[in-house]
């Protein structure tokens, strides 16, 4: 399909809100068509209800949004017929069997019936659940259950697929599954909105991500910026003799500057943005007959980034306060 | 022991994703189908269900039919003399009763798909918006269909005779079907309102089982106090319960008939578009 716009999803200023509560509160988005965009963020923070905004099945109160270049309210019918949706509750009927739901959705979208059930099995093999396919969808594992959830969006291939915490109270087998269809989707040109609390999730499968709480964003940006936004990563080293953490101190201390004793009585930890800094201050550590157990260099993790943003700690409330004074990262040229 | 089953397939069965990478890659769209497509696909849904989970109709059916017996047998002859004058008496009552309780089913279903999602995905797909509603009426006239159709059957077995014949059991069973069909408007706009499937169905009986019983489905209202009695003459039950004799016995007053088919428009035309409204809204 020709594009009229490069954007899969433009949102600008959306808010919903229910009763006294905002639930969202003045969102922007801007997602490329052919990406996966994540939207964080914790429990309530609007992410579920924008999702069903732009997915068209609720209005919002003020604010416009563009999904696939159809605005929401005026071609709601535009934006249905080229989105698929997968919510936080698989929503698939568990009183069918799982090869009469995805039926059901083939013929719900025009598939004449012999169609409708040819791509029902073909759905079934690649997913895997052929051999429960006439089981009733009541009797399925959350990992089955969630497959069948996505493949009944899958019917017919969405332009873009809306998924709404796809992994949540999945095993990590099951989750990895999740995630390596969301990558073929994504390969065969699918656009993804992608909605978790989990910000490995976010970081494994995004491209751009926003950071939402109290229905706003209050950053956005690509993994990578995110957490740059925060700090350099660091350098952590586990000793094999705890006794030489001081004399590791003293070397790291000149290479790197401050270093940080962990609670392990082995490890040890310093600031470095610079893999090459780093690799110098390790082969120090070993000319000074330090023996080093194992070492890792890493930038922040997305949860001390999301933290960092929206200033949650319970341990330090006043960081609450920082939350206004957090640059809001909403240059969209930068995300894409 | 089904759980463990399924964790069994989980771990044998995982996906292919060249597979799906072949599945994705290879649809065009197909033309959106018509709305009549759409409401009968999501009756053939209903009916579906029927066939999984027959018990949901068993438990609507099961009560009207120890009450039939219940009647029948223990109160039969202090009531109209005789057990088999009773029958002849209740039998056409405890129809209404039957299809009417099937009729809570109808907003109790809708309340189980909005709160498991199902109503999401539905609202998702480029459908003629009511065609849910619609359908799963549709299907439910089944069920209907169904529920009267046990009662009929048993009170055959029993020794009721209907004076019109087949032709006047299936009259009955028409009416009343058509007054359920608007009824359950009324039980869908509930399940629209109400939290839980279970909140549904105690809001749904504890309107319907009154309803019914100040009626004139078990006695015959002369022996009532005047308020009462004025009360059941009214209650557009009795005037169904009156039809439904009328129409097995071959003497139905076409008032009855005519009122019962006013209140059914009436409710239909109130609660129907109520649905749609809720129902649009999410």
């Amino acid at each position: 399909m020709s594009s009229a716009t490069s954007l899969a999803i433009e949102a600008t200023g959306l808010v919903k809100t229910f009763g006294d509560t905002r639930a969202v509160d003045g969102v922007d988005l801007a997602v490329r068509r052919g990406s996966v965009y994540g939207v964080l963020g914790p429990n309530g923070a609007g992410k579920t209800t924008t999702i069903r905004m732009l997915a068209t099945l609720i209005r919002p109160n003020s604010g416009t949004a563009r999904v696939l270049g159809h605005d929401i309210v005026s071609e709601a019918d535009a934006v249905r017929a080229a989105v698929s949706l997968t919510g936080q509750l698989a929503s698939v009927d568990e009183d069918l069997t799982a090869r009469e739901n995805l039926i059901l959705v083939g013929r719900l979208l025009g598939l004449r019936r012999a169609a409708a059930k040819e791509r029902a099995s073909e759905l079934l093999d690649a997913f895997g659940l052929s051999e429960a396919a006439g089981k009733l969808v009541k009797h399925y594992s959350g990992g089955m259950r969630r497959r069948l959830d996505i493949a009944a969006s899958l019917v017919v291939t969405p332009e873009l697929m809306f998924l709404d915490e796809p992994t949540t109270g999945l095993d990590p087998r099951s989750r990895n599954q999740v995630w390596e269809i969301v990558r073929a989707l994504v390969a065969e040109g699918t656009t993804i909105l992608l909605c978790t609390q989990y910000l490995e999730e976010a970081d494994q499968l995004a491209e751009g991500i926003a950071v939402i709480d109290h229905g706003k964003v209050i950053a956005e940006g690509t993994p990578a910026q995110l957490k740059a936004s925060v700090g350099s990563g660091a350098l952590h080293v586990r000793l094999l003799d705890p006794e030489q953490r001081s004399a590791a101190q003293q070397v790291l201390g000149r290479a790197l500057g401050a270093v940080t004793l962990e609670p392990d009585p082995a490890a040890l930890s310093a600031a470095s943005a610079d893999g090459d800094v780093a690799a110098n201050a390790l082969a120090e550590l070993t000319r000074s007959g330090i023996r080093v157990a194992d070492f890792s260099l890493g930038q922040p993790s997305l949860d001390e980034v999301f933290l960092a943003l929206t200033g949650h700690p319970a341990e330090e409330p006043e960081s609450r306060h920082q939350v206004p004074e957090q640059p809001r990262h909403n240059e969209k040229e930068t995300a894409s | 022991m089904s759980t463990y089953q399924g964790a069994q397939a989980d771990l044998t069965a995982a996906t292919d994703l060249a597979a799906v990478r072949k599945a994705i890659s290879s649809t065009t769209r197909p033309p959106r189908p018509s709305a009549l497509a759409a409401a009968v696909t999501f009756g053939w849904r209903g009916m579906l269900k029927v066939k999984h989970v027959p018990e949901q109709l068993l438990d609507v059916t099961i009560t009207p039919v120890m009450f039939l017996l219940m009647f029948t047998y223990l109160f039969g002859g202090a009531v109209a003399g005789s057990t088999g004058d009773y029958l002849d008496y209740i039998l056409p009552g405890i129809l209404v009763m039957s299809v009417l309780f099937t009729t809570v089913y109808s907003g109790v279903a809708l309340n189980t798909d909005l709160t498991k999602g199902v109503v999401d995905r539905f609202r998702s797909l480029p459908i003629w918006r009511p065609s849910p509603l619609l359908g799963s009426l549709l299907g439910d006239s089944v069920r209907y269909v169904i529920a009267g159709t046990v009662i009929i059957v048993l009170g055959v077995v029993l020794g009721f005779r209907p004076g019109a014949g087949v032709g006047g059991a299936v009259a009955a069973l028409a009416l009343v079907v058509l007054f359920s069909f608007a009824l359950s408007w009324v039980f869908t706009t509930l399940g629209l309102l109400l939290r839980s499937p279970s909140a549904v169905m105690n809001a749904g009986f504890m309107g319907i089982f009154p309803l019914t019983f100040l009626s004139n489905v078990f006695v015959d209202p002369e022996t009532l106090p005047s308020v009462l009695k004025a009360f059941v003459d009214v209650n557009p039950i009795s005037i169904l319960a009156d039809a439904s004799r009328g129409l097995m016995e071959g003497n139905a007053e076409g008032s009855d008939i005519a009122v019962v088919l006013a209140v059914a428009v009436g409710l239909t035309a109130v609660f129907a578009p109520l649905t749609n409204r809720l129902y649009r809204r999410g």
